[in-house]
């Protein structure tokens, strides 16, 4: 379950003509807490390219955090080994590693002000203070924050510490940079601000970012390729469209965006596609990845805005199934509706407001709701 | 009506506390004050006077005390940051869940009378004692050694009796250390011993800039260790006002001596802050 859907996913694929800068090679993290034996990361392949935004995204719990610590060498793997640039770093600590970490809660060191925080891994590691002045000018720079040196980290917004640790973790030019849900602090305006500033300084100092985060809407902004983690396993690696057009799992359908799923019986198999029986006027076709065969029964998701809505039964060779309006949210820019099938699922549509869009479905009609099929998939 | 009240709560909350001052500290303060500039003696009674001469005589009379005292108070406070802070240390980071059991454990003896801890460490130290007697019947230790009645006896009761005050600020300034900000230095290059140096010991410098207060300055102006441990070398200031106070009934003299005291222990401790940057340390204290 690995590393399933790496090969398939063209956008953002890591160029093989170099080394990678980062693999975990089926990398296990237990714990022991009163005794038992907790799994955190319960085997985890992936390889990561030079200069790639690669995000890890997962609900609280699901491993993403405790994957990125053995990266920065916090955590040391029960099995597996973790490679930086094809060596082997697995027993390495965090200060012998060409890694730098931006901490969620910053960790910026309160009793220094923000000249002394950015030079600190520089004069670690014995950087000539001619140089420390030129870099840490420079870093300052880029992150905006020329003016307050002087400025010690509490009395600064949360924004202007956000970039303080950034550059701190900049300055020493690391091989990669790690990002824990660096910006879960931040109020949304200045989240989407940072957002995109950090993907020009991303651009600017050509580093490989590893961004943790649990925002769906974040990576699929930002990254290159995403890793979808649930429960210590990866559930889909690939890049943001493919994970949103081409979910691989039920997991990953129903945690990026909203999916609506729905299963059926197969009624005829025609070679990458199956025809499933929902209602007696239903026609719906899914393109199938593996083996199915008659009466099997298989789950499709379609996205919301994928779906038409209409009063009359559509013409051609769409999926179409019919349903109850049984809720109608106006959203601005869209229309949400609720539709009962009569099998008891509950879909949900959504429609653009768009001069021309002729439907308007009350609540309790009957509709026709579909789609192409090759816009929904087979869940495995 | 409510304004008036919400003006008038911040005054309510110090009233207690602040008349408690007046009457106990400031009071007396003012008296001894008073009493430090009369003269007389305790059969005619003392006159305010504005008699200098006492201060005169307590400094030419007992200044060996006075610096012996500031000595042996220094002394015992550093030897107290020697063995406190990695109490401390130890209790803040490695404690785990049984922290407050450890804190708990290390104030227990403090939870007997300060003159019996006092008493109980003579018995210890007294020349043929439990810890002496053997050492000398196994010959480890000549017949005349001795630790009672010398400064070490002074300077060790000082520094056991006022440790927990030294610990606990310690502490408080340890335990408040964002462990996150300790992953930081060691992500940022830093190895333990760089991470202790540059992180942990400047954060932990406004616990022992309190502990040091609390410390130093109680132990300079102790009489009891010096009375019960300590011989007729090793008297301290505050055994002198004492004996002025309550065998030689000259209050003036007293009341000289101790504001001479207050006054070098004042001068002291803005010195040290001045040192330290206290507005520093104390900003830090005060997140």
């Amino acid at each position: 379950m690995t590393e399933i859907q790496a090969g398939a996913g063209v956008a953002g694929e890591a160029t093989s003509d170099q080394v990678p800068a980062i693999e975990l090679d089926e990398v296990v993290k237990e714990y022991v807490s009163h005794g038992e034996v907790v799994p955190a990361v319960k085997g985890v392949s992936m390889t990561i390219g030079e200069g790639e935004f690669f995000s890890l995204l997962g609900p609280s719990g699901c491993g993403k955090t405790t994957s990125m610590r053995m990266i920065a060498g916090f955590e040391e793997p029960t099995r597996g080994v973790v490679r930086l640039h094809g060596q082997d770093v697995t027993n390495v600590p965090p200060n012998k590693r060409d890694v730098n970490m931006v901490f969620q809660s910053y960790a910026l060191f309160p009793h220094m002000n923000v000249w002394d925080n950015v030079a600190f891994g520089l004069k670690r590691k014995k950087v000539p203070d001619g140089e420390i002045r030129r870099r840490v000018g420079e870093i300052l720079e880029i992150v905006d924050l020329v003016g307050r040196e002087k400025r010690r980290p509490r009395e600064m917004s949360g924004g202007q510490q956000q970039r303080v640790a950034l550059a701190r973790a900049l300055v020493n030019r690391p091989r990669a940079l790690l990002l824990d849900e660096p910006l879960g602090a931040l109020d949304l305006k200045l989240r989407q601000h940072m957002q995109i500033e950090l993907k020009r300084i991303q651009r600017e100092v050509g580093i490989t970012f590893v961004y943790v985060t649990h925002d769906q809407s974040e990576a699929l902004t930002m990254s290159d390729r995403i890793a979808v983690m649930n429960d210590g396993l990866v559930e889909q690696l690939a890049g943001p469209r493919e994970i949103y057009e081409r979910p691989a799992t039920k997991f990953v359908a129903g945690f990026i965006g909203t999916s609506n799923l729905l299963s059926g019986v197969v009624r005829a198999v025609n070679g990458s596609s199956a025809v499933l029986a929902l209602g007696p006027d239903d026609r719906v076709v899914v393109p199938i990845r593996e083996t199915v065969a008659e009466d099997d029964t298989v789950e499709l998701t379609v996205r919301p805005e994928k779906i038409t809505i209409s009063t009359e039964r559509p013409e051609g060779d769409l999926s179409m199934v019919e349903g109850t309006v049984s809720e109608v949210v106006y959203l601005g820019t869209s229309n949400s509706y609720a539709v009962a099938l009569a099998g008891g699922a509950e879909i949900t549509v959504f429609q653009q407001n768009a001069h021309d869009s002729t439907t308007t479905a009350e609540r309790g009609d009957t509709v026709w709701l579909s789609w192409q099929p090759q816009h929904s998939y087979a869940l495995q | 009506m409510r304004r008036l009240r919400a003006a008038l709560t911040p005054y309510a909350l110090i009233f207690p506390g602040g008349v408690w001052l007046a009457i106990f500290f400031v009071v007396p303060t003012v008296v001894m004050l008073s009493l430090s500039l009369q003269s007389g003696n305790v059969a005619d009674g003392f006159v305010f006077t504005w008699n200098w001469q006492s201060y005169v005589d307590g400094l030419t009379n007992y200044h060996d005390q006075i610096i012996r005292s500031l000595v042996y108070g220094l002394a015992a406070t550093l030897i107290q940051i020697v063995i406190g802070f990695p109490v401390a240390y130890w209790i803040a980071f490695k404690g785990g869940r049984h922290k407050s059991v450890y804190l708990f454990l290390l104030l227990l003896p403090f939870l007997v009378s300060f003159v019996l801890r006092t008493i109980s460490w003579q018995f210890l130290l007294s020349d043929n004692g439990m810890l002496l007697g053997p050492l000398k019947d196994l010959g480890l230790l000549p017949h005349d050694f001795r630790v009672l009645a010398t400064p070490y006896a002074v300077i060790g009761g000082l520094a056991y009796n006022f440790l927990p005050f030294m610990v606990l600020p310690m502490y408080v300034a340890l335990e408040r250390i964002d462990p996150r900000v300790l992953e930081a230095a060691n992500d940022l290059y830093a190895n333990k011993f760089q991470t202790f140096l540059r992180v942990v010991l400047p954060l932990s410098l406004p616990g022992v800039f309190a502990g040091v207060l609390m410390t130093f300055v109680p132990a300079s102006s102790d009489y009891v260790n010096a009375s019960v441990l300590g011989g007729t070398n090793t008297t301290m200031i505050g055994n002198v006002i004492q004996n002025q106070y309550l065998v030689t009934q000259d209050y003036p003299t007293a009341s000289a001596l101790s504001f001479t005291l207050m006054a070098l222990l004042l001068v002291g401790i803005f010195a040290y802050a001045k040192a330290l940057g206290t507005e520093d340390v104390l900003e830090v204290a005060a997140r």
